[in-house]
């Protein structure tokens, strides 16, 4: 038996994602003994990921399906593709992260399988039980999946640490078919962030920006301060609603879900949507003009004032 | 061209849920319950495509208990034609409602199906994608733009690293996202209008389809609460705490 983990990557790179997931999926392999963690790379011109995967702690082999019509990574093609391998393989668990990417295809691979899906897990506690967030993570719930046929999951980055890499590699192979997609889907284009930005979900320390700011020029006042540290800058949905910065800022329930080392929460009031991203932080640190504003509820720092006037003066004395 | 709806209802987002003592789940007694906001979002956009002359029918179908009718009935007064009511009162998952979607669209022959691309209750994010997997039709989650022409939906998807933007020949799957439009409000005058709007109810029974529930759950629990924090005074003394107490900085 073994375990499968799909690559995230954009074709050049691995994703840390993928990183996460594999840890996930050694949890699982510890619970069942005596199985084996594969990577599935789907792409094109992917050698160097399959490499990168090859040199993940852990991984006892990786798979590669490199073709010019995966190269857009769309849910119809990866899904058909993984189908086929599993067709080929036996595998008692499928992982993916869960970012857009995971989120997008492993659903697709559980309906053509048959087989339910367990998203966003933040806990193993055997081959078949898992826990998860609901409710915008105002509950926790420890869900159990029938014995029978394959466990799809997705992987909340947050909850498990990366693998560390190693020296030697495991053995790469080509998957034993490549099979066309005759889907019809065609990427049109992306409009990607800069891949300078700091990463939101690997990020140590995190500054993020709510309709506090009052407009888009003033997240210069953020980006100054998140240079100085280091951070990667986030933003609340009505910031982004609003315009101030672009939708992949987004943290919450629906955006992106962070834990950072320190999360400073800038003229965001602390909805529950928008804690559901961040509240795994370990040290979170409230701005606000608002005494009552229920981010302090859980801020281990809190401090009441114009955000416009305090940020210069903190990212001075850092 | 005729577009089909599934909405959820939930409870309603402004609503912070509280774990039963007993660990059997979330209260849900006497809380507000509302459409799932992405489903609001994803009947919003069927009555624009119909408005703009694209679509012809705009259905909207529900799955769950007989309150549901209630969830059915705003979404006819925002615009939709027409409802259905799956009723059961089984758990329903996700794979189980995918699958009696699927019957559901082999029997009125959509060629859009707009779901939300996720439910504000279990966050799962997984029913679009597992029906148009079901269905193998392509699929366009996490919506924030949306065009229809010449049989081809153009779908601009909010992603990790941004934007990307996919053409899917119809038919074909599309969840929504936040931004792909503000929902109206319902008018007392066409909550009226859709008293008479037809709703079908149907029996699961009736679908050639399983929906029995595969995943148990064994419990549920609050998360761990944080520790309570402090105010602090000045940025000065900010700056001193995260260095010399919390030591992140
Ligand atoms: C289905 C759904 C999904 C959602 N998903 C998300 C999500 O993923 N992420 C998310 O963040 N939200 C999400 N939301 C939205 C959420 O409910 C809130 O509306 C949003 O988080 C509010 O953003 P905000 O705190 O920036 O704005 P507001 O709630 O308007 O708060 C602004 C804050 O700034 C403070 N302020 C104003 N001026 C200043 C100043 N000069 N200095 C300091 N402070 C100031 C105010 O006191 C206030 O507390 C979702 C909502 C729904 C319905």
């Amino acid at each position: 038996m073994a375990i499968l983990v799909l690559a995230e990557h954009d074709n050049d790179s691995l994703k840390p994602s993928t990183l996460h997931t594999v840890t996930a999926a050694k949890k699982i392999e510890e619970k069942i003994g005596e199985a084996e963690v594969h990577v599935l790379v789907m792409g094109e011109k992917v050698e160097a990921v399959a490499k990168a995967s090859a040199h993940i702690d852990g991984v006892s082999k990786v798979f590669l399906a490199d073709a010019p019509h995966l190269a857009a990574q769309t849910a119809e093609a990866l899904a058909l593709q993984t189908g086929q391998h599993l067709n080929a393989s036996n595998y008692s668990h499928i992982l993916a992260p869960a970012t857009t990417f995971g989120k997008n295809l492993a659903p697709r691979i559980a309906a053509q399988l048959d087989v339910p899906q367990v998203s966003g897990i933040s806990m193993i506690l055997d081959a078949h039980t898992f826990v998860r967030p609901i409710y915008a993570g105002n509950a926790l719930a420890t869900v159990q999946c029938e014995a029978r046929g394959v466990v799809v999951l997705t992987v909340l980055s947050t909850s498990f640490d990366a693998a560390g890499t190693t020296d030697t590699s495991a053995a790469i192979e080509p998957v034993n078919k490549v099979v066309p997609d005759t889907s019809g889907v065609r990427l049109v284009g992306r409009q990607l962030s800069s891949s300078e930005k700091i990463e939101l979900t690997s990020a140590r320390v995190v500054v993020s920006g709510g309709r506090g700011l009052q407009k888009a020029e003033n997240f210069k006042l953020l980006e100054d301060l998140a240079a100085k540290l280091h951070a990667a800058v986030g933003a609340s949905r009505a910031a982004v609603d609003a315009g101030y910065v672009p939708n992949d800022y987004q943290v919450g329930q629906t955006g992106k879900i962070v834990a950072p080392d320190l999360y400073i929460a800038v003229g965001i009031s602390g909805a529950i949507q928008h804690l559901a991203g961040m509240r795994d932080s370990k040290v979170i640190v409230a701005i606000n003009k608002d005494p009552d504003a229920p981010i302090f509820q859980i801020a281990d720092y809190g401090l009441v004032g114009d955000a416009l006037a305090i940020l210069p003066q903190l990212t001075e004395q850092l | 061209m005729k577009i089909l709806v599934p909405i959820k209802r939930v409870v309603d987002y402004t609503v912070k849920v509280r774990v039963k003592p007993d660990g059997s789940g979330v209260d849900l007694n006497n809380v507000k319950m509302s459409m799932n906001p992405f489903d609001e979002i994803g009947v919003e956009e069927a009555i624009r495509l119909k408005e703009r002359g694209i679509a012809s029918e705009v259905v909207v179908v529900s799955l769950g208990s007989g309150a549901c009718q209630e969830t059915i009935r705003t979404a006819l007064a925002m615009g939709a034609d027409r409802g259905v009511l799956v009723e059961t009162d089984l758990e329903l998952q996700p794979l189980g409602i995918a699958r009696l979607l699927k019957a559901l669209v082999l029997k009125e022959q959509p060629q859009l199906v707009i779901l939300g691309k996720q439910a504000i209750d279990d966050d799962s994010n997984q029913t679009g994608q597992m029906l148009a997997g079901l269905l193998n039709w392509p699929q366009g989650t996490f919506a924030s733009k949306l065009e229809i022409a010449d049989g081809r939906a153009t779908v601009t998807r909010e992603v990790d690293g941004g934007l990307e933007t996919l053409e899917l020949p119809l038919p074909a799957v599309i969840t929504t996202d936040l931004r792909l439009n503000e929902p109206r409000y319902t008018t007392l005058p066409n909550i009226m209008k859709a008293k008479r709007r037809p709703l079908d109810v149907l029996q699961v029974a009736d679908l050639p389809a399983e929906a029995v529930p595969s995943i148990k759950t064994l419990k549920v629990q609050p998360p761990q609460p944080r520790k309570p924090g402090i105010r602090v005074s000045s940025v000065e003394e900010l700056v001193r705490k995260l260095r010399e107490e919390a030591k992140v900085i």
